[in-house]
C-alpha cells in the first residue's frame, strides 16, 4: 500500500518536474537548432530543418568574434577574481578563528556588514575613476573579488576550526614561520573548501550580469553575459542565434556542476544545519 | 550566522598571547582589509555624503535631503520602494513553502529522487539573464508555449510580462523557479540532520504523517528556514538583473524596483538620485534583515 503510494506520488513528481524545469532548457535547445524564421515562431517543436552547426558557428562568428573575445573577458575576470578572493579571505578566516583578540568582533561585524549591504554603484564608480581602474578589467576583477570575500571567509573560518592546533604547533617547532605554517601547512588542509568555494564563486562571477554592466560597459572588454543581454536587442528577428548564445553560456556553469555537484551543493547550502 | 561555537579556552605551551602575535600575524587581514575599505567600505561611506548632492561626478552641489524628497514625491521612484518590500516577501515566502515541501517529498522514499534533486538545482546555476530571455520567449503572450498550451485547453492566457498588474508578480514567479533549488537543498540538509529515532518514537506513539511534520520535523528545520529566509530576503530586496532582462521596469514603472530605479537614475545622469536610491536600498535592506535575524536567532536559543 505504502509501496504503490510512493510510487505514484514518484511519478506524479517526475511528471511535473518534466514540465516546469526541462521543457525550459529543451525549449532553449531546440530553438537554438532551427532556422531563423521557425525560431521566431518561438514554438516548443521538434526542428524540421537542423541548424545547429550553422547557428554555432554564425553566432561565434558574428560582430567579428565578440562570442569568443566575451568568453575569454569571462574566463580571465573568472580565474583571477576567485583566485585572489581564495587566498585573501583564507588568509582572513584562519586567522579569525586562530588567534583571540579584541579585533575579532570587528572583523565579524565586518564580514557580516559584507553580507548584507548591498554595494554602492555610482560611489563605486567615482572610486574607480579615482584609482584609473573604471572601464578596465583588472578594476572590475578587483570589485568582483571584494563582493565574495565575506562568504568565502565565513566557510573558511568554519573549516578551519576542524584542523587541529596541534598541527600549528608541531609546525612551529619544527621551525616555521607563519607564512609557511599557513602556505605549507595549512592551505593544503584547506582543499576541501577551497574546491566548494571555487566553484561557487566560478559559477556566481561567470554568470553575474549586474557589476560588468556598471563597471565595465562597452564593447571590447564586453563579458558573456553583457553580450547575451546586448544580443536581445540586436537580433530581435533571429531568436536562434539567441538562444544559441545562451546554450554556449550555459555549458559551461553545466560542467561544472557534473564534476562538482557535491561540492556546490555543500558550499550553497552551508550554515543550513549549524545555524 | 552568528559566531555560536563556545569559546575554546586553551592554555598550552604555545597559545600565550606574545607567541599567538608571531605565529598568527595580524597583517593576514591587511591585503583583504584593503580591498574591502576601497571598494567597498569606501564607497558605502561615500553613498551617504553623495546621496545629499546634485553629482556630476566631476562636481558636487550640496542640495540637502532633496533627492529623498524627490525619491518619494514622484511615483515613478516611489513605486519602486513598494515593489522591492512585495518582491522580496513574495519571493521569500514562496520559497520557504515551496523548498520545504520539496524537501519533505525529496527526503521520503520516492522514484527519481537523484534526478529530481538535480533538476531542481540546475536553474540555480544558468546565468539570470538566460534565464530572463527564456521566459520571456515562453511566456509571450500571443506566441508563447505557455499561452499557446492554455489556449487549447479552452483557457485564455494572461498577458505575464506585458501585462502591468501581473509584470511584477510575474518575474516573481521566474525568480522562484530559478532560486528554488538553493532553499530545497538547504531545507534537505537540514531534515537529514533531524535524527530518525524521533520519527520511529512518534510512528510507535501513533502519530499520523502530519503530525509527525508539525511536531518534529518544522520545529527542528528552524534553523534551515533561518537560512533560506535571510538568503532569499537578501536576494530579493536587491534583485535587479533578472527583472532588467524581463521587463526592464516596464511595463510603465509597474515593475521597478529600488535596484532597477538605481541603474535607470544612472544611466540618466542623475548620480546623486541614483546614490539615494542606494541608501534607501540599504536602510530598507538593514531595517528588514535584521530584526529578522535577530527574531530567528532567538528563537534558536529559546528551544
Amino acid at each position: 500500500m505504502r509501496r504503490a503510494g510512493s510510487w505514484a506520488t514518484g511519478i506524479v513528481a517526475i511528471a511535473v518536474s518534466v514540465v516546469v524545469f526541462l521543457v525550459p532548457f529543451g525549449f532553449i535547445f531546440v530553438t537554438a537548432s532551427k532556422d531563423a524564421s521557425e525560431a521566431s515562431r518561438l514554438q516548443f517543436s521538434w526542428p524540421t530543418q537542423w541548424a545547429f552547426t550553422e547557428n554555432l558557428t554564425e553566432v561565434l562568428t558574428t560582430r567579428d568574434g565578440i562570442v569568443v573575445r566575451a568568453f575569454l573577458n569571462s574566463t580571465v575576470l573568472t580565474v583571477v577574481s576567485v583566485a585572489v578572493m581564495v587566498v585573501l579571505a583564507a588568509m582572513v578566516g584562519y586567522l579569525l578563528q586562530r588567534r583571540r583578540s579584541r579585533l575579532n568582533p570587528v572583523v565579524n561585524f565586518l564580514v557580516l556588514a559584507g553580507l548584507i549591504v548591498p554595494p554602492a554603484v555610482v560611489p563605486t564608480i567615482w572610486v574607480l575613476q579615482q584609482t584609473g581602474l573604471f572601464k578596465t578589467m583588472p578594476g572590475l576583477i578587483l570589485v568582483e573579488a571584494t563582493f565574495g570575500l565575506s562568504f568565502c571567509i565565513l566557510l573558511f573560518r568554519a573549516f578551519v576550526a576542524t584542523i587541529p592546533r596541534e598541527l600549528d604547533e608541531a609546525a612551529i617547532i619544527d621551525g616555521a614561520g607563519p607564512l609557511r605554517l599557513f602556505f605549507a601547512v595549512i592551505l593544503p588542509l584547506l582543499r576541501p573548501v577551497i574546491i566548494t568555494i571555487v566553484v561557487v564563486q566560478a559559477v556566481n562571477v561567470f554568470n553575474d550580469f549586474t557589476n560588468p554592466l556598471y563597471f565595465l560597459p562597452g564593447d571590447e572588454n564586453a563579458t558573456v553575459q553583457l553580450t547575451l543581454y546586448n544580443f536581445q536587442s540586436q537580433m530581435v528577428s533571429q531568436f536562434n542565434l539567441l538562444f544559441m548564445d545562451i546554450l554556449l553560456i550555459t555549458v559551461p556553469p553545466l560542467v561544472m556542476y557534473i564534476f562538482f555537484n557535491r561540492q556546490i551543493v555543500a558550499g550553497m547550502t552551508s550554515g543550513a544545519v549549524k545555524g | 550566522m552568528a559566531e555560536a561555537r563556545p569559546a575554546r579556552r586553551r592554555r598550552t605551551a604555545g597559545s600565550t598571547s606574545a607567541t599567538q602575535r608571531s605565529v598568527y600575524p595580524s597583517w593576514f587581514y591587511l591585503p583583504a582589509g584593503v580591498l574591502y575599505l576601497v571598494f567597498f567600505a569606501v564607497p558605502t561611506f561615500a553613498s551617504f555624503w553623495f546621496s545629499l548632492t546634485r553629482w556630476t561626478l566631476f562636481d558636487t552641489e550640496f542640495i540637502g535631503l532633496d533627492n529623498f524628497i524627490q525619491f518619494f514625491a514622484e511615483p515613478q521612484l516611489s513605486q519602486g520602494f513598494v515593489n522591492t518590500l512585495i518582491y522580496g516577501f513574495v519571493t521569500s515566502a514562496a520559497k520557504v513553502v515551496l523548498g520545504l515541501a520539496l524537501a519533505v517529498l525529496l527526503t521520503s522514499q520516492l522514484v527519481g529522487r537523484g534526478y529530481l534533486r538535480s533538476v531542481v538545482f540546475f536553474p540555480v546555476l544558468v546565468s539570470t539573464i538566460g534565464v530572463g530571455i527564456t521566459f520571456k520567449a515562453l511566456l509571450d503572450p500571443f506566441d508563447g508555449v505557455v499561452n499557446t498550451m492554455l489556449a487549447t485547453l479552452g483557457i485564455e492566457g494572461p498577458g505575464w510580462f506585458t501585462d502591468p498588474n501581473q509584470a511584477l508578480l510575474t518575474i516573481a514567479a521566474v525568480d522562484v523557479w530559478k532560486g528554488l533549488g538553493i532553499a530545497t537543498l538547504i531545507y534537505i540538509a537540514g531534515i537529514v540532520a533531524i535524527p530518525q529515532e524521533y520519527y520511529e518514537a512518534a510512528r510507535v506513539d501513533g502519530a499520523g504523517r502530519w503530525q509527525q511534520f508539525r511536531s518534529i520535523t518544522l520545529p527542528l528545520v528552524q534553523p534551515a528556514t533561518a537560512t533560506v529566509i535571510i538568503l532569499s530576503l537578501i536576494g530579493g530586496l536587491r534583485s535587479f538583473d533578472l527583472i532588467w532582462a524581463t521587463t526592464g521596469g516596464g511595463p510603465g514603472f509597474t515593475s521597478d524596483v529600488i535596484g532597477s530605479v538605481i541603474y535607470k537614475q544612472y544611466q540618466a545622469g542623475f548620480y546623486g538620485l541614483s546614490t539615494a536610491g542606494n541608501v534607501i536600498l540599504f536602510l530598507v535592506v538593514t531595517a528588514i534583515m535584521v530584526p529578522v535575524s535577530l527574531l530567528l536567532n532567538r528563537k534558536e536559543v529559546d528551544r
